[in-house]
């Protein structure tokens, strides 16, 4: 990028002169002086191709007088030449002494015109598509549009429910040719797989012969589709937005941490849609993270603590439970513990593994790495979401180096009690056998797998949408969960079952909330100084420095932010 | 401010009441002889005899599902009711309407439709958002039940309720 700063324009808008630099869209320098201009195709985050016609303004250039300078009026400001017919404002830059009228008379009308053409065949089936509600055509037409329709001909028809790929439903009725569907995978994805067939009223959108959009990105596209034509399969007809409680929080699938919103009714996860952060994902998230919400609501999700009893595993009430997993781990010195934590876990159960860990004299603790293939986009190689986090947090230096050591200690019979925290330790090379022989193993987990069945005490804890805390993604960037449901069950916030751990091993430790964690993290950890959970915000903050090459946003290069 | 209600000043014949009595009396011994010769009846025998014939236009009684006249259920499973109702009582879960359906166009429909009519207040105001014109307000007003769940009105019983509603418009029809 130069160096040297980028010149300032002045700008008339609606009568009122503002500063843009140069290269502004007229339609954003808009939006910066609080005016919204409608639109469909324009995007801000793809290129503009103009086809909509629905942010038609009018535009004016400075009057200049026989010495080509402009003429100044009664204000010490330039006269303007309108133009005598109305300009795109997505496809035009600013430039000094512009003019621009986005309330006038001829914009009306033009706003008008352009939402009659756009429903002339636009099916009226609001009540079964999935976008009414939030759905810019329907707005719109309330704010710009004309109350009745001219039209008396008969509707085109065109294919409906056509499946453009495995997670995308597309209706072309519905379709209002924006293109942003066609431009998201060509810019963003670089899989050009969509473009319009056929002429005139009749052209439809269409994946390319023998290729479908099935690209690790395509729910984007419903996101940004501005009519309900791309509509996500897994979502469809599930529940009207409008019942949706929108959860701002981040996705956990990997080490990118893309901000999201969490739509849940009732303590129900309908779906999961990206939420912009220009330092971390723009406006897009992969398919992958998106529709990583099944094992929420899976039938083996542990519901009550249980505990051994002579030599049944018992369900049991939390204090027991409680009680009985303490007297388990105090049991044995912390020589023969060892502890398997998860880069799955917030930075706050993290602070708290390590302080049971350092209760207990605890030395043998490492978490499970997750990998799986990345890209260029935004899927991270680490598919753990708090890596960063667990190296900060002292949990480990080298992400599964000392998990051999462990599986050694305890096949040698060196290590008689295991604490394993949202991890299955037979992915990390213990046997079974060698976990039903442990005299003490206790388990702090969601879903109930073959191990838990072996384990000397069950503690069930949350899924990410269950509860609040902060994660530090592969970037260096400590972003926050928010609740967005209540968990099932007798299951219990992953915080206060460590907490209650450590109180039950070592008396009171002045923990009452989430917050109060984070607020003894932050005296302690130099990092998270100064931090509370309230001021890490919606969009994170950045607290490491970046490591390694984590794979950017190809758009979002040139934003990427030095650490603070 | 305190009002002073002024008393009515009696006269004597007043303050005895026996007139008064008298007058009450023969209202009551009137309509005893009617009585006796079946002139005229005081009480309607519920449930032996009911008023349904005489119930106005405008009565609510209990929502219902319809049917138009080729048999569709109307419902489009729009949850707009079960968004405007104030007690709560609708619940429902959407369908997708098989591909081989002969309405198939329509795409969604109900596949469960509950009204808890323990919760209903027949405001109408389901009858009045319905954007399909599928739910309505029939004059059914006993509803009863043993138990709670006997008053959750399931889709089969409000389609039985509601049965089939002539003169509505037909959006759906393969023109349009």
């Amino acid at each position: 990028m130069p160096d040297e700063p980028v010149p300032l324009f002045t700008v008339q808008i609606d009568g009122v002169w503002h500063q843009f630099p140069k290269g502004t869209r007229v339609i954003e320098a808009c939006a910066q002086a609080g005016i919204f201009v409608p639109r469909y195709c324009y995007h801000k985050k793809l290129s503009s191709p103009g086809n909509c016609r629905m942010c038609l303004v009018e535009m004016g250039m400075p009057r200049l007088g026989p010495d080509r300078k402009p003429e100044l009026g009664a204000d010490g400001k330039p006269m303007i030449n309108w133009m005598p017919r109305p300009q795109i404002s997505c496809a035009q830059e600013v430039s000094e002494g512009m003019g621009v009228r986005t309330n006038s008379p001829l914009v009306k009308e033009c706003q008008r015109g352009v939402m009659e053409f756009l429903l002339i065949n636009h099916p009226l089936d609001c009540p079964i598509c999935d976008q009414a509600g939030e759905c810019e055509l329907q707005e719109f037409s309330v704010e710009y549009g004309a109350a009745d329709s001219r039209f008396l001909e008969n509707k085109v028809k065109k294919p409906k429910a056509v499946q453009l790929g495995p997670r995308v439903t597309l209706d072309d009725e519905r379709c209002i040719l924006c293109s942003r569907c066609i431009r998201f995978c060509q810019e963003i994805v670089h899989d050009d797989v969509l473009g319009f067939v056929d002429r005139g009223s009749h052209t439809v959108l269409t994946a390319h012969p023998g290729k479908r959009l099935e690209n690790n990105y395509s729910l984007n596209t419903v996101d940004i589709c501005p009519v309900g034509a791309l509509t996500s399969t897994d979502f469809r007809f599930k529940m009207r937005v409008w019942f949706l409680k929108e959860t701002k929080s981040i996705c956990t699938s990997c080490a990118t941490g893309c901000n999201t919103i969490i739509g849940t009714r009732e303590d129900v996860v309908y779906r999961q849609t990206p939420r912009e952060n220009d330092h971390v994902n723009s406006c897009w998230m992969c398919d992958h993270g998106r529709l990583n919400l099944d094992y929420i609501t899976s039938e083996r999700r542990l519901l009550e603590p249980r505990v051994l009893l002579g030599d049944k595993l018992d369900s049991s009430d939390w204090n027991a439970a409680i009680e009985r997993a303490a007297l388990q781990l105090r049991h044995f010195p912390g020589w023969e513990t060892a502890m398997i934590a998860s880069a799955r876990l917030t930075n706050e159960e993290l602070w708290l593994t390590a302080q049971l860990a350092r209760a207990l004299g605890v030395d043998l603790i490492d978490i499970v790495p997750r990998s799986g293939p990345g890209d260029d986009i935004l899927l991270s190689e680490d598919r753990n979401p708090n890596t960063n986090g667990a190296r900060l947090l002292g949990i480990t230096s080298e992400p599964g180096a000392r998990l051999g050591e462990i599986a050694q200690a305890v096949k040698s019979g060196r290590v008689k009690a295991l604490l394993a925290l949202h991890e299955n330790p037979i992915e990390t090379g213990i046997t079974a056998e060698e976990l039903s022989n442990l005299p003490a193993f206790i388990v702090i987990d969601i879903l109930e797998n073959a191990v838990t069945e072996k384990a000397t005490a069950v503690l069930p804890g949350f899924a990410f949408v269950e509860k609040r805390g902060s994660m530090i993604n592969g970037k260096g960037r400590l972003q926050r969960l928010n609740r967005a449901i209540r968990g099932p069950g007798n299951a219990r916030d992953d915080w206060e079952i460590l907490r209650d751990l450590l109180q039950a091993l070592g008396g009171s430790n002045g923990l009452y909330s989430i917050d109060d964690v984070f607020r003894q993290m932050s005296d302690a950890v130099p990092e998270f100084s100064g931090l509370t959970l309230s001021k890490i915000g919606d969009l994170g903050v950045q607290v490491l420095r970046a490591r390694g090459a984590l794979s950017p946003l190809a758009e979002a290069k040139e934003t990427a932010v030095p650490p603070s | 401010m305190a009002i002073t209600v002024p008393r009515p000043n009696l006269n004597w014949r007043e303050r005895l009441y026996l007139p008064a009595i008298v007058a009450g009396l023969a209202i009551t011994f009137k309509h005893f002889k009617n009585m006796i010769f079946g002139r005229t009846k005081v009480t309607m025998e519920y449930p032996e005899q009911k008023w349904d014939a005489n119930l106005p236009e405008h009565y609510r009684g209990a929502p219902a599902l319809v049917r138009d006249a080729d048999g569709r259920v109307r419902c489009v499973a729009c949850q707009l009711c079960e968004f405007i109702c104030p007690p709560r009582a609708i619940k429902m879960v959407p369908g997708e309407l098989p591909r081989t359906d002969r309405f198939a166009k329509v795409e969604k429909f109900p596949e469960e439709f509950d009204i808890d009519m323990v919760r209903c207040i027949f405001c109408g105001l389901c009858e009045e958002v319905c954007p399909e014109q599928a739910i309505f307000l029939r004059k059914d007003y006993a509803i009863t039940g043993f138990t709670r769940e006997d008053m959750v009105h399931r889709k089969d019983k409000l389609l039985e309720i509601g049965g089939v509603m002539h003169g509505v418009v037909l959006k759906w029809n393969e023109k349009k």
